[in-house]
């Protein structure tokens, strides 16, 4: 997976790091397919902590983040087989999680279709309410619980393929050839979603935050810096 | 002026390539799509900005731990399972069973020039037979074993069944061929037992090399209550007979394979 935050920094060292780590990982593999079940604990401990963070932005909660995150592991263990050892496992673990989470969110929702509550985001609010300080800072901003209430809400709304494609480019860095292999679609079709959820978060967002580019753009009267780096 | 899209926008705060110098220029340039371009920017940093709730250093200790007990002993090996040498034996052993049973159909017999198609149904039911008795012969023996194992006396945690669960794992691989086959036959009886011995010795090959008295205990019951061991007896004994009756007589045909499905 080729991740921006990877690339961006990149020095010899870290490459070197990233390099050791592939290879301990391709030896872990290789060790639990030649039947020592233990040394897939290896894999565990060392990916644990990324798939839940990309759980939890794809599902929103701790809880099915967990979940997400053990039954990815179960099923590369059951499918190790099918792993190929010049791949990286990081990655492969990831995008079973990344599919796990989006069955998951689809699921949850045709539960929550059932018992359907229209969306709060609905109830009208006075924008003015949550940027009442004349430059508020994005930590001020996300400390705003009312804020990040509409910020969670706002994402639910996405579709669950749009909060993948969200997750995945702007979150974690990943190429747009890796979102669309998770959503099944070619890579035109990923890029126009990653947008389309841009759009969607914007048109929900910007009464509340809005305040702040404005202020910022009339100040810097130069072009901000784009995030990451190219693909 | 034209002034750039959303679109193109989004895309190069994502970090879209396409046109990213002439979009950077353009912006120097342009108040309005450097506004517009903060906007979007405004929302995405707030985002950035949601917590994702932290998990300790122990969080991949604790996934470990919750996962473990869920785990079969081998991990799942796709194409490579094909690799290892024992399965290499196994189909080794069965070509070996088929080769040998079509020589000797062909050249201990007298060839029948009106039915060449029932003697090769003759030749391929009568490898079937053999292969499956044995195999049954061995399986009921597995399971036999583990049946009447004893159950410790108190004090002792572990019981080692290495060398069941060994069998069971060697014995599995050629289930499944036998099972797959009998079903393009047509034999759903056979089939049905060689389905209900695969899960038990499923069971078995995927237990630990050393289980619990409980769990010994819920294999005994396991087997008991599938009736496995007595259907594998009549299968084998059914079986026997029949590879007697062949050797005298003509195979089976399609209406006795059906009788006996019926029955």
């Amino acid at each position: 997976m080729t991740r921006m935050s990877e690339s961006a920094g990149s020095t010899p060292d870290r490459e070197a790091l990233q390099s050791a780590a592939r290879e301990s990982d391709a030896l872990a593999v290789e060790r639990t397919l030649s039947g020592e079940r233990d040394a897939f604990r290896v894999l565990v401990e060392r990916h644990s902590q990324q798939l839940f963070r990309l759980a939890y932005r794809m599902t929103g909660n701790e809880h099915d983040a967990e979940e997400v995150v053990q039954e990815a592991f179960l099923r590369a263990y059951r499918n190790l087989g099918q792993f190929g050892s010049r791949a990286n496992f990081g990655t492969w673990a990831y995008r079973i999680a990344a599919n796990y989470a989006i069955d998951r969110m689809r699921q949850k929702r045709t539960e929550d279709a059932r018992r359907s509550t229209p969306s709060s985001l609905a109830e009208e609010q006075d924008p003015l309410d949550l940027v009442a300080d004349d430059r508020p800072t994005p930590d001020r901003l996300a400390g705003n619980s009312e804020l990040r209430k509409k910020m969670e809400e706002a994402l639910k709304e996405l579709s669950s393929s749009e909060r993948t494609a969200f997750v995945m480019r702007h979150w974690e860095g990943c190429a747009i050839e890796e979102i669309a292999a998770v959503l099944e679609s070619t890579t035109s079709a990923a890029k126009n979603t990653v947008f389309r959820s841009v759009q969607k978060l914007r048109r929900a967002l910007e009464p509340y935050v809005g305040a702040r580019g404005a202020l910022q753009a009339k100040a810097a009267g130069a072009a901000p810096e784009p995030r990451g780096t190219e693909l | 002026m034209k002034h750039l899209t959303e679109e193109e926008l989004v895309g190069y705060r994502e970090g879209e390539i396409t046109q990213r110098e002439a979009i950077a220029e353009h912006l120097t340039s342009c108040t309005a799509c450097r506004t517009e371009l903060e906007r979007i920017e405004a929302v995405l940093s707030a985002l950035d900005n949601l917590p994702v709730p932290e998990r300790g250093p122990e969080y991949g200790r604790a996934v470990w731990q919750k996962i473990a007990p869920q785990l079969p002993e081998k991990a799942g090996r796709g194409w490579r399972a094909w690799l290892e040498p024992r399965r290499w034996v196994a189909i080794g052993a069965m070509v070996a069973v088929v080769i040998g049973a079509f020589v000797a159909g062909r050249w201990t017999k007298k060839p029948d020039a009106g039915t060449p198609a029932a003697s090769v149904a003759q030749v391929k039911e009568r490898v079937l037979v053999v292969a499956v008795g044995e195999h049954l012969g061995k399986s009921e023996m597995v399971l036999m074993e583990l049946a009447n194992a004893t159950l410790p006396v108190s004090g002792l945690k572990q019981i080692n069944i290495s060398a069941e669960q060994k069998r069971a794992e060697d014995l599995l691989d050629a289930n499944r061929l036998y099972r797959e086959t009998a079903q393009q036959d047509g034999d759903a009886a056979l089939a049905s037992v060689l389905d209900d011995l695969e899960r038990v010795l499923m069971d078995v090959a995927h237990s630990p090399e050393e289980i619990t008295p409980a769990k010994l205990e819920s294999l005994q019951k396991r087997i008991e209550a599938h009736g496995i061991l007595f259907k594998v007896r009549v299968v084998g004994k059914e079986l026997q007979e029949k590879q007697k009756t062949t050797n005298s007589a003509p195979a089976a045909t399609d209406s006795k394979v059906r009788e006996r499905n019926k029955a």
